[in-house]
């Protein structure tokens, strides 16, 4: 059994998981016909049923009409099964379906435009497919094609990647001024590099985390522990650093063990996040748990419980998202202008809300906000959240 | 026996259709008259109520074959009800600290609570007197607002956590001895946000019944007959039961919307059970008195319900090992084919994740325990933060939660992305479940003898 011996999976494992899941996601050609998301998902007719036996590809109809479409693929057959609709050529991938299991179903939604399309069942995941002609006729409401729309995708990910990469390399240089000063007993120079350095880490947060062992060397929490595990990384010198009473301070000796450790950490960190390959899914995906992490751990005051700095990590965690979004967007812009206008207000709103307790180069310490001011904060981050959900599927769809 | 159902002391009927848990422990109850009408004649019966009873006990005058049957549910018995009693729709749990030090007041205590307890389980007031056959310058013995209302299925079970036995060092209630080795202090697991006022306690009663307002009854007179000797130390609210324990159920489904227990021991599984949830009477005489109970183990699990409602379908499915709709395994088939952790698809990867919830929850990744969960969905107002204070309730009952929940539960809080990103557990509590009262006895009487 493949799960007996598990690898060393944390916290964040499933943006991984998920990039592997997700990867072959491949963008259509094709835009939406309008930005109205409520009637794009109910086209005329409803889900185009699809049937994959192990030696059949029923498709319940040959034909659509353009714009959204959604295939509602059920695997009938005894092995695990993929529904592709393919481009006319056979070759280019318009959607995909893939790790239907025995039994299950899954939907396929896309957006098309008319022209000739190939639809293909895989049973077994081998071949070429059970092929067949499928046609998706001009519904006239459909928008121009617009070719350039992969373009302006890579384009998006490849500025975020490269803003991974600096962001990691101030990371590394951070950290090394920030354990040098801690090493050295210097509590007053550490303490005000914490929260900044630490900005470079909370602002690429999904792809940091995205190595599992890591992550809990670098960013764990004294409750994230477990019995017998050795507490290393950030917030192990966040406690000594910003000590709660009757804390014993580390020695000397165990500061610099620490120290040296948090480089070494980073280092590798570094090394590995260049041969990171990102897909739009994922950026999508990044900006959305930036703002889960905002909610979930800075909002609620959980991440900095020694330090108090957490609005110093909701700013970076709020950095990190909109450059996600501001790379898609000119892509979302082609498919859905609405939602790109509506973010961006949204965007606004937030930093505008966390603008209010900005100090000098820093922020207001978390414990100096009232309940209401966290409440104002909160409602923002709701308020940003519930749509950034929906960027990924925009884009990718 | 007195022909007037409000005479309040008149013994009641020895032979008529009462049910004979309640003889000689209560007046006239809530069903009371339902013996009455079997002695009686339901007509002249019926004539005196109509006036003066509500609705129900009326119908009840009236048809006496009516199905209060069913809606009881035996509080005697080998076991205590409640565990494999097939899961009622609403819980109310309460866990009491006990604040006297004598002995014998504890013992009082936990044999008016048997009586009470005797007494709503068959759909019956509390008391010598009821709630309204008291005298009138008294309150009533009982609160009255299950009144009308039928038993509702009600079981109460009761338990006794580590500080029953031990406090502040020193051995309580001359039980020195008889802590069942069992009975641990769960260990901190990772990402445990426990509030101490949402933890621990020396007694736990937990009350499930298809009416809230029957469980909420039931905790609330057995808080009042306690005062003085016992008060509430945390009491949770259940609304939709979130696990099956019967095959006769349909599995329900918890506040992130998919099918929950799936794999859930039954009461059908009677080999398993004492496999896995009866305890046995443990490796020292001092707890012989376990044999036939269970362990209760109890955890308020918060759900950011919020940031899993902005996470794709894929993601949730992924996270969970199952598809939403039907809650089939990703690897294929329908709600109770078994999972084949095996299968791979695209890339080798597996169909269900190495971190799938369903997966690490296995048994077959536990060393083949399993455990019978009983919990239930909540929602506790709103966390302060515009959202919703909700999640699940989990209540498991297992043979010895040093192997049948702390090594699942560790490897969860660990390596469950599902728990880690979208749970938190801010409650627990640990109890030893004592066997069942036969008639006679009360509530964890072996521990006292």
């Amino acid at each position: 059994m493949p799960g007996l011996n598990l690898p060393e999976i944390r916290r964040t494992t499933p943006r991984l998981r998920l990039a592997a899941a997700a990867a072959a996601i491949t963008l259509p050609l094709a835009l939406a016909a309008c930005t109205d998301n409520a009637s794009s998902s109910s086209a005329p007719g409803g889900p185009i049923k699809v049937t994959s036996t192990g030696s059949e590809c029923k498709v319940a109809a040959s034909e659509a009409a353009s714009g959204s479409l959604t295939f509602a693929v059920q695997n009938d057959g005894p092995e695990v099964t993929e529904f592709y609709l393919l481009a006319g050529d056979g070759l280019r991938i318009v959607g995909e379906v893939e790790n239907i299991g025995p039994g299950i179903s899954r939907n396929l939604v896309l957006t098309a435009p008319a022209g000739e399309y190939i639809t293909a069942c895989k049973p077994g995941m081998k071949g070429d497919g059970i092929r067949a002609p499928f046609t998706v006729k001009d519904s006239g409401t459909a928008a121009a094609v617009d070719a350039d729309l992969q373009k302006l995708v890579d384009t998006g990910v490849s500025q975020y990647t490269a803003y991974v990469k600096d962001q990691t390399e101030q990371l590394v240089a951070g950290t090394k001024e920030f354990a040098d000063a801690y090493a050295a007993g210097d509590a007053d120079a550490a303490r005000a590099l914490y929260a900044a350095t630490r900005q470079h880490w909370e602002r690429i947060e999904p792809v940091a985390e995205s190595f599992g062992d890591l992550d809990p060397k670098l960013d764990a929490r004294e409750a994230d522990l477990e019995p017998g595990q050795e507490w290393t990384g950030w917030h192990r010198a966040e406690k000594d650093l910003f000590p709660p009473a009757g804390y014993a301070p580390l020695t000397a000796g165990e500061r610099a063990t620490l120290a040296s450790q948090l480089v070494a950490d980073t280092d590798e960190l570094a090394a590995r996040t260049r041969s990171v390959e990102l897909t739009a899914d994922q950026l999508g995906n990044g900006a959305k748990e930036l703002l889960d992490e905002v909610a979930r751990g800075k909002v609620t005051g959980e991440e900095e419980i020694w330090s108090h700095t957490d609005l110093w990590d909701f700013q970076a965690n709020l950095d990190g998202a909109r450059i996600a979004f501001e790379n898609l967007k000119p892509a979302l812009q082609q498919k859905d202008a609405a939602l790109a206008t509506e973010l961006d207000g949204k965007f606004a709103a937030l930093q505008a809300e966390l603008a209010k307790y900005a100090k000098g180069e820093g922020f207001a310490y978390y414990n100096e906000l009232t309940p209401e001011q966290v409440q104002q904060l909160s409602a923002r981050v709701d308020a940003l959240g519930e749509p950034l959900s929906r960027l990924t599927a925009a884009v990718v769809l | 026996m007195s022909g007037c159902p409000f005479g309040g002391g008149g013994p009641p009927a020895e032979n008529g259709a009462a049910p004979a848990a309640t003889a000689g422990k209560s007046g006239v109850s809530r069903r009371g008259l339902l013996g009455l009408a079997g002695v009686g004649g339901a007509g002249a019966v019926a004539g005196i109520a109509a006036g003066l009873l509500g609705r129900d006990a009326v119908e009840a005058a009236v048809s006496p074959a009516s199905n209060v049957s069913s809606a009881v549910v035996p509080f005697h018995g080998e076991r205590q009800a409640g565990i494999t009693t097939p899961a009622q729709d609403r819980l109310h749990m309460a866990a009491f600290d006990v604040t006297t030090e004598d002995r014998a007041a504890l013992i009082r205590l936990l044999k008016d609570w048997t009586a009470a307890a005797e007494a709503m389980t068959a759909g019956h007031t509390t008391g010598g007197t009821g709630a309204v056959e008291g005298p009138y310058d008294a309150p009533p013995e009982d609160t009255g607002e299950a009144l009308d209302l039928d038993a509702g299925r009600l079981t109460l079970t009761f338990g006794f956590g580590a500080g029953l036995f031990k406090k502040d060092g020193k051995a309580r209630f001359g039980l020195e001895g008889r802590r069942p080795e069992a009975l641990i202090d769960l260990p901190h697991f990772p990402g445990d946000a426990l509030d101490p006022a949402k933890t621990g306690g020396d007694l736990v009663v937990q009350a499930c019944a298809d009416d809230p307002q029957v469980a909420v009854h039931a905790i609330r007179n057995l808080a009042r007959i306690g005062f003085g000797k016992v008060r509430v130390r945390w009491s949770q609210l259940g609304f939709g039961r979130t696990s099956s324990t019967s095959r006769a159920q349909q599995t329900p489904r918890n506040l992130f919307g998919f099918k929950d227990g799936t794999n859930n021991l039954k009461a059908e599984d009677g080999g398993l059970l004492n496999q896995h949830v009866w305890a046995g009477g443990g490796a020292s005489a001092g707890e012989a008195w376990m044999a036939g109970g269970s362990y209760l183990v109890a955890r308020r699990i918060r759900m950011h319900i919020e940031i899993w409602d902005r996470t794709s379908l894929r993601e949730q499915e992924a996270l969970v090992g199952r598809t939403k709709g039907t809650g089939a395994p990703l690897s294929g088939g329908e709600e109770f084919t078994a999972p084949n952790f095996a299968v791979t698809g695209k890339n080798q990867q597996p169909l269900i994740p190495l971190d799938a919830h369903v997966r690490l929850a296995h048994a077959d990744q536990n060393g083949g325990v399993r455990m019978l969960r009983r919990g239930y969905n909540y929602t506790d107002g709103s966390d302060g933060l515009g959202h919703l204070d909700a999640g699940l309730f989990f209540i498991a009952f297992v043979k010895d939660p040093r192997t049948h929940y702390v090594p699942m539960q560790m490897a969860m809080a660990r390596q469950d992305t599902l728990a880690l990103e979208y749970l938190k557990h801010t409650g627990s509590g640990l109890f030893a479940v004592p066997p069942g009262v036969q008639p006679g006895g009360f509530i964890g009487e072996g521990l006292f003898s």
